[in-house]
């Protein structure tokens, strides 16, 4: 589904991604962990296409359509969602607006009608009782005000609106309690199937129990420096991100 | 600061958005020339012009009187164009200017079903129908195209409750009392420049009388239009509300493309008596010139409205996204006690338009309140002020106001400038005045694209969501209008 290779990328000359490689295939829950400032955020943003960061070499391809030349609303109606880590407020535009006119736009760039106002409720009702949200929250401007949590869990929300085959969610369970966490974990499992993939951006091998991930991968400095399974996240938990760096320096030195 | 949030069915846009949508982000597309013949006088302004406007109106003595003592003094004023507002302009060459055009109809209509077919398509091309069986949502229409008023429709059944919606020439013939007692009781002839020039060649505009505990049941509206070449529209129009009685006023406005600058320098004047409400509401929509700043309308207009009597209100609501230059502050004289004046405003300016356009809010009665929101975005080459003055006179006991404007800029070549001006007289008035200016985030489009809406479509969203709370002003056939409007006006503006 996605295959980035040998990605390098960054801003004012200044690389941050010095060649990623990564694969993720239909069915597959990947979790992406790294300290702070090791590029995690910026392989997001570049993968949905923010024109901030220069891409200097290498390939993304989603979908077997190469990703680096279409524009970030194009690669979203090819079915790919970012629940981003600072989500953005926009005053006076009602979040229900906003949520209703990214699905009609969606619909239209798969070229399907626009959802009537009967069938968008109806879509919105199954899914405000799934991630637990209230109409209130809805209805206010789009995350103005929302306090962290409020924000995080209407980015799932919109992930459950919109339905992507690859969700990129960067950090979405930092400042969530333990019971929000259940319900994206929750939310992020049911979309689970054999045709969707979910990359998971996190600190927290916590939200980890909840959505057991198919492969753990480390960040560090721009690069996957291990790459392995679940206990990959315990093993983190426990030492920390020392003993990568270990590994590394001696990987250096030998 | 944070804006307010309306949560009200009625102020949920949801149903709006697909017209957002499906906006074809076209250019001005009002710019078409309708192919009528047109009784003209010749360029140039004397009193004999004066006298041949008030002659084929065929109005009273008083009336021309009236006419050659505005002209007089404005001929006094003539050197003193004003020129403190933030817009710069050519010398305007009043004597290039044809002061009098009207559609040659064969006959005068009697009824808008005689109106000429020519001139019943252009307003259908405007998206607007005389036909009353077609109006949608009982809306009564006065059509002005150039000089004069072609009809003006649901005449009957408004007489019928006593309110008269007419074209002024008609009131003058029709109600010369009326007209004679309110005429330039609110703006003077001698007001300033613009209002001196329009009380001497003014050729029509609407009347409007609600008589006494009325409550006007539709929406009056007008429609301007500007068609003839080198013609300057100058329209008058004058409302008046009797004791407690109610009206809601919509006036739209567009003119064809044409490469010189077009003068349209309008009067209105608004009377709220005793526990009366009028809502005056403007889309204004002349052809803003186009993107190198050639042609298009200069707009100065003067629009003042008086709480004469006591709990009256007056509440201006204005979309202003067309004209080359825009000059013009709706305001309130808050005479009565407890009388509130309102003023909401959004003003776009894109490419080379200008705008400096605000409000007056003059307090004198007691425990009167006025309310001040404006927003203003500005895009390209433009330059957007806001200019407002709240007076407190020495005897408004317990005056109140609020002032908010906000200035949304889009790219870094245009500018926002806000001008705000108090005067208390009385120290038991609380006068509150909060501004902003912000940038469109780049983060905010991002976000937007991300969720696979294109960047055109996401200004179009943010710019809306800056100006709900003026938009929420409009009634709900105008609020459609004027969203679809906005994202036109601003289309070309992000990269
Ligand atoms: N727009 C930008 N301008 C300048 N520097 C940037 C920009 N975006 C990212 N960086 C830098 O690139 C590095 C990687 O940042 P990034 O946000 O990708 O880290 P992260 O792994 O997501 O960190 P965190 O865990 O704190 O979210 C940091 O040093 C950051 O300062
Ligand atoms: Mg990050």
């Amino acid at each position: 589904m996605l295959k980035i290779q040998n990605l390098q990328a960054g801003i004012e000359g200044r690389t941050i991604l010095k060649g990623i490689n990564l694969e993720i295939k239909a069915g597959e829950v990947h979790a992406i962990m790294g300290p702070n400032g090791s590029g995690k955020s910026t392989l997001a943003s570049v993968i949905a296409g923010k024109t901030d960061y220069e891409v200097t070499e290498g390939r993304i391809e989603f979908m077997g359509k190469d990703l680096l030349d279409m524009l970030p609303e194009k690669r979203a109606g090819e079915g790919l969602f970012l629940g981003f880590q600072y989500p953005v407020e926009i005053p006076g535009l009602s979040t229900t607006n906003f949520i209703k006119t990214a699905v009609n736009e969606l619909r239209k760039y798969r070229g399907e009608e626009p959802l009537d106002a009967v069938a968008f409720l109806r879509l919105m009702k199954e899914k405000m009782a799934l991630m637990d949200i209230q109409q209130p929250l809805l209805s206010r401007s789009l995350n103005e005000g929302f306090s962290g949590g409020e924000k995080k869990r209407n980015e799932i929300f919109q992930m459950a609106m919109l339905q992507p085959k690859l969700a990129i969610l960067d950090e979405t369970d930092s400042g969530l309690d333990i019971d929000a966490i259940r319900i994206v974990a929750n939310g992020v499992n049911k979309l689970r199937s054999k045709d969707n993939a979910v990359l998971l951006i996190t600190h927290y091998q916590r939200l980890l129990d909840f959505i057991i991930p198919d492969f753990v991968h480390v960040l560090y400095n721009g690069r996957i420096v291990k790459s392995g399974t679940k206990e990959l996240a315990l093993e983190l938990e426990l030492k920390g991100y020392d003993f990568i760096k270990n590994d590394l320096n001696i990987a250096e030195t030998v | 600061m944070k804006p307010e949030i309306y949560q009200s069915p009625k102020n949920d846009m949801n149903d709006e958005l697909s017209t957002i949508e499906k906006t074809v982000l076209s250019d001005y597309k009002y710019g078409f020339v309708t192919d009528i013949e047109a009784d003209e006088a010749p360029p140039g302004l004397n009193e004999d012009i004066i006298r041949f406007i008030s002659a084929k109106k065929n109005e009273p003595e008083w009336m021309l009187e009236w006419r050659l003592k505005a002209f007089r003094h404005w001929s006094r004023l003539a050197a003193e164009e004003p020129k403190w507002a933030n817009i710069e302009y050519p010398p305007i060459s009043y004597q290039d200017i044809i002061y009098y055009s009207a559609p040659k109809q064969k006959v005068k209509p009697n009824s808008l079903e005689e109106i000429d077919p020519e001139l019943r398509r252009t307003f259908e091309k405007l998206g607007i129908s005389l036909d009353e069986q077609k109006r949608l949502s009982g809306v009564a229409v006065d059509a002005v195209i150039d000089s004069v008023s072609i009809g003006t429709s649901f005449k009957e059944q408004l007489g019928e409750m006593g309110i008269i919606f007419c074209s002024m020439t008609d009131a003058i013939q029709e109600h010369p009392d009326l007209v004679r007692k309110y005429l330039s009781s609110v703006v003077p002839i001698t007001d300033n420049y613009f209002a001196a020039l329009n009380s001497a060649v003014f050729t029509d505009g609407s009347f409007c009388y609600i008589p006494k505990g009325v409550r006007c049941p539709m929406e009056l509206s007008t429609y301007f239009r500007i068609n003839a070449e080198n013609t300057g529209q100058f329209e008058r129009t004058l409302i008046i509300a009797e004791q407690g009685s109610y009206v809601s006023y919509l006036e739209g406005c567009t003119a064809p493309m044409r490469d010189e600058h077009q003068l349209h320098a309008a009067v209105v004047e608004l009377i709220a008596l005793d526990d009366a409400e009028i809502k005056y509401s403007t889309v204004q929509n002349w052809y803003p010139g186009d993107k190198q700043g050639k042609g298009g309308i200069y707009n100065f207009v003067t629009k003042r409205g008086i709480c004469k009597g006591n709990n009256s209100k007056i509440s201006w609501t204005q979309v202003e996204t067309g004209s080359a230059i825009t000059w013009k502050y709706p305001s309130v004289i808050l005479k009565g006690d407890n009388s509130t004046g309102e003023f909401y405003s959004v003003a776009v300016t894109n490419n080379y338009q200008q705008a400096d356009t605000g409000t007056k809010m003059q307090h004198l009665g007691k425990n009167t309140k006025s309310r001040i929101v404006s927003k203003g975005i500005s895009a390209g080459f433009s330059n957007n002020s806001y200019r407002g003055l709240v007076h407190v006179a020495k005897n408004a006991v317990n005056a109140r106001n609020y002032s908010q404007c906000d200035s949304l800029l889009l790219g870094d070549k245009c500018g926002a400038h806000t001008f705000p001006y108090i005067e208390v007289k009385n120290n038991t008035s609380v006068v509150e005045h909060e501004a902003t200016t912000s940038k469109i985030g780049e983060d905010q489009i991002f976000y937007c694209n991300q969720r696979g809406i294109d960047s055109e479509t996401a200004v179009a969203l943010i710019i809306n969501g800056f100006a709900r709370e003026v938009m929420n002003q409009l009634p709900m056939e105008f609020a459609v209008e004027a969203q679809k409007l906005l994202a036109v006006s601003l289309e070309g503006s992000v990269g």
